[in-house]
């Protein structure tokens, strides 16, 4: 279970640039669900994420993953309980490294590196077997630099990287965003098929309605750095974009501000 | 008086000995240069640390051994010095190196008991690489960089190498595989400038003496080795290269770096000039590969080509 309570974040504060980025924002997560998170430009989606990931010390507010309180731990040491993909593929991965170098560092999450060998024999037959799964021909050139690869490829092997070790919850920032459709749906379809088979605990931010409506059991709206909306179980599975731009401006009183949420 | 071809050639066996020695130094530079992407300037004085705390090891009866290993150790503090200016107090890459460097000159003559040189006689003392005697100061250099370059290998095929590596490869995603990229930084520069010291050590033993400017400009030789080493290396090698071969280059580069420099000396180029001439030559192997890439997409270039078809 992850729980954000009451979480405030304020960027630059005290300068002209200041910017309340997250107000009070309260979330609860049950085991397994999979929330898809949209919202306009600013609404807090990317930062609550990197509140939850430990980017940054939040200004106030708690954070509990399994009932372990986070909210003091830094980055590294929060990421044994998080798998992460992020909007640009380079940032999930070594450029310069292996394929099978890149997945042996991610299967080391949360564990101790001393001076055993930094990836195993039996280690590469698993990699094999699991990026098969993809179809993306990456079976096969498990000694490839990842530089090498196509967006969506390494947006494939962050993907699998991230949840190699079980994390307690899978967070997906806008990890379509920089594909191209066709690319965007397999990574989408690959996402789909991880989360069920490990039955993880999952959080989508997307950029796109339609995705936030197709994928994920609960779907939730940030504005102004809070949450509001939350729709699940029936709700969810009967909406329509049309619903929700309708909810939206019940809620806040205006007009949807993000046309590539609402034309892609 | 001609150029003697013979005094070329008979200054080849010293040429090769002092690049081995600076190999193990550029090793060094290696790691945090090109590993971890971090230029450390600490080199310039750690190397003179390793140097001094070997000499007045030797000249205090420590046996060569003792003394090597100790300036190691002095290497190595220096550069947890630097990575702990950096990572514990913020202070940017360059800048935490040159304020150890700094610092090092001060140290290194207190070390020297307040001297800016000891000498150290190969008549009296025990030493294993000397100017006398090339051909052992050859052999014993190789097994010194043999070992080093062997230990490296095994070291960054770990688990805790490889964090190192992911480490200056891509931060933001070692932080999201739980690696302490703060730790790999300080543990990167110690083992660095441990292997900097190490090679001090040996070149104040090969030139007989230790200097408190020996290091001056030594991370621009250990730069220009590593430079030489890669163009070399993907000429002849390729995309076949591998870690150990990549090390292996770093000590030839250097190796090639003494040579050319033995040949700009026999042609009389005046020595106080050998620096400016090393800054030239790393200047241009550090502008190639952004000239290469920046030839035939340059505006010039753009408007050349303006309306002609490809």
């Amino acid at each position: 279970m992850i729980e954000l309570k009451n979480i405030s974040k304020t960027f630059n504060p005290g300068t002209i640039n200041e910017k309340h980025a997250l107000n009070g924002l309260s979330l609860k997560l049950e085991d397994e669900d999979f929330v898809t998170v949209i919202g306009g430009n600013g609404a807090g989606k990317s930062t609550m994420l990197n509140a939850l990931a430990g980017v940054w010390p939040v200004d106030s507010g708690q954070i509990i993953i399994d009932g372990t309180d986070v909210t003091g731990l830094p980055e590294h040491r929060r990421a044994p309980f998080l798998g992460r993909v992020f909007q640009d593929p380079m940032t999930g991965t070594c450029g310069d490294m292996e394929i099978e170098e890149n997945l042996a560092l991610a299967a080391r999450r949360g564990k101790h590196r001393g001076l055993g060998w930094g990836i195993t024999k039996a280690e590469k037959e698993k990699y094999r077997e699991l990026l098969a799964k993809f179809n993306l021909g990456l079976e096969d050139r498990l000694t490839a630099k990842v530089g090498l690869l196509s967006g969506g490829q390494r947006q494939a092997l962050t993907l699998l990287m991230a949840t190699l070790v079980k994390p307690k919850a899978l967070l997906l920032d806008e990890h379509t965003a920089a594909l191209d459709p066709k690319t965007a749906a397999t990574v989408l379809e690959a996402t789909d098929r991880i989360v069920s088979e490990n039955h993880l605990t999952t959080i989508m931010v997307t950029h796109n309605m339609r995705d936030a409506i197709a994928h994920g059991n609960r779907l939730i709206m940030l504005n102004d750095g809070q949450v509001m909306l939350d729709i699940k179980g029936e709700e969810k599975k009967n909406l329509t974009v049309e619903d929700l731009l309708h909810k939206f401006e019940e809620a806040s009183g205006e007009e949807f501000a993000n046309d590539q949420a609402i034309l892609s | 008086m001609g150029l003697n071809v013979m005094t070329l050639i008979g200054a080849l066996p010293g040429d090769i000995a002092q690049g081995l020695i600076w190999g193990v130094m550029a090793i060094g530079v290696f790691i945090t240069y090109k590993i971890l992407n971090f230029a450390d300037l600490t080199v310039d004085g750690s190397f003179a640390t390793g140097g001094a705390v070997a000499v007045m090891q030797i000249l205090s009866g420590h046996s060569v051994a003792t003394a090597l290993m100790v300036a190691t150790i002095a290497g190595l503090i220096a550069g947890l010095c630097t990575g702990l200016l950096h990572t514990l107090l913020g202070i940017p890459d360059i800048l935490s190196g040159i304020l150890m460097q700094i610092a090092l000159f001060s140290i290194n003559l207190h070390i020297m008991d307040g001297g800016a040189n000891k000498a150290v006689s190969a008549t009296q003392y025990n030493l294993i690489v000397s100017l006398r005697d090339v051909s052992q100061a050859i052999v014993v250099s190789l097994i010194f960089v043999a070992a080093v370059i062997i230990l490296s290998y095994w070291f960054f095929g770990t688990e805790a190498g490889s964090a190192i590596r992911a480490t200056g490869n891509n931060p933001a995603m070692s932080r999201a595989q739980g690696i302490n990229i703060k730790v790999c930084k300080v543990v990167a520069l110690s083992i660095s400038n441990g292997l900097v010291a190490l090679s001090g050590g040996l070149f104040a033993q090969y030139q007989g003496f230790s200097d408190i400017n020996m290091g001056r400009g030594s991370i621009v030789i250990g730069l220009a080795a590593v430079i030489i080493g890669e163009v070399l290396g993907n000429a002849i090698i390729g995309k076949r290269m591998n870690f150990a071969l990549r090390l292996i280059f770093v000590v030839i580069g250097s190796i090639i770096y003494y040579i050319v420099i033995g040949v700009v000396l026999w042609l009389r180029m005046p020595t106080n000039d050998l620096k400016l001439f090393t800054a030239i030559i790393v200047a241009i192997f550090l502008a190639i590969p952004y000239l290469k890439n920046s030839f035939g997409h340059s505006f010039a270039h753009a408007k050349k080509m303006g309306g002609k078809e490809k």
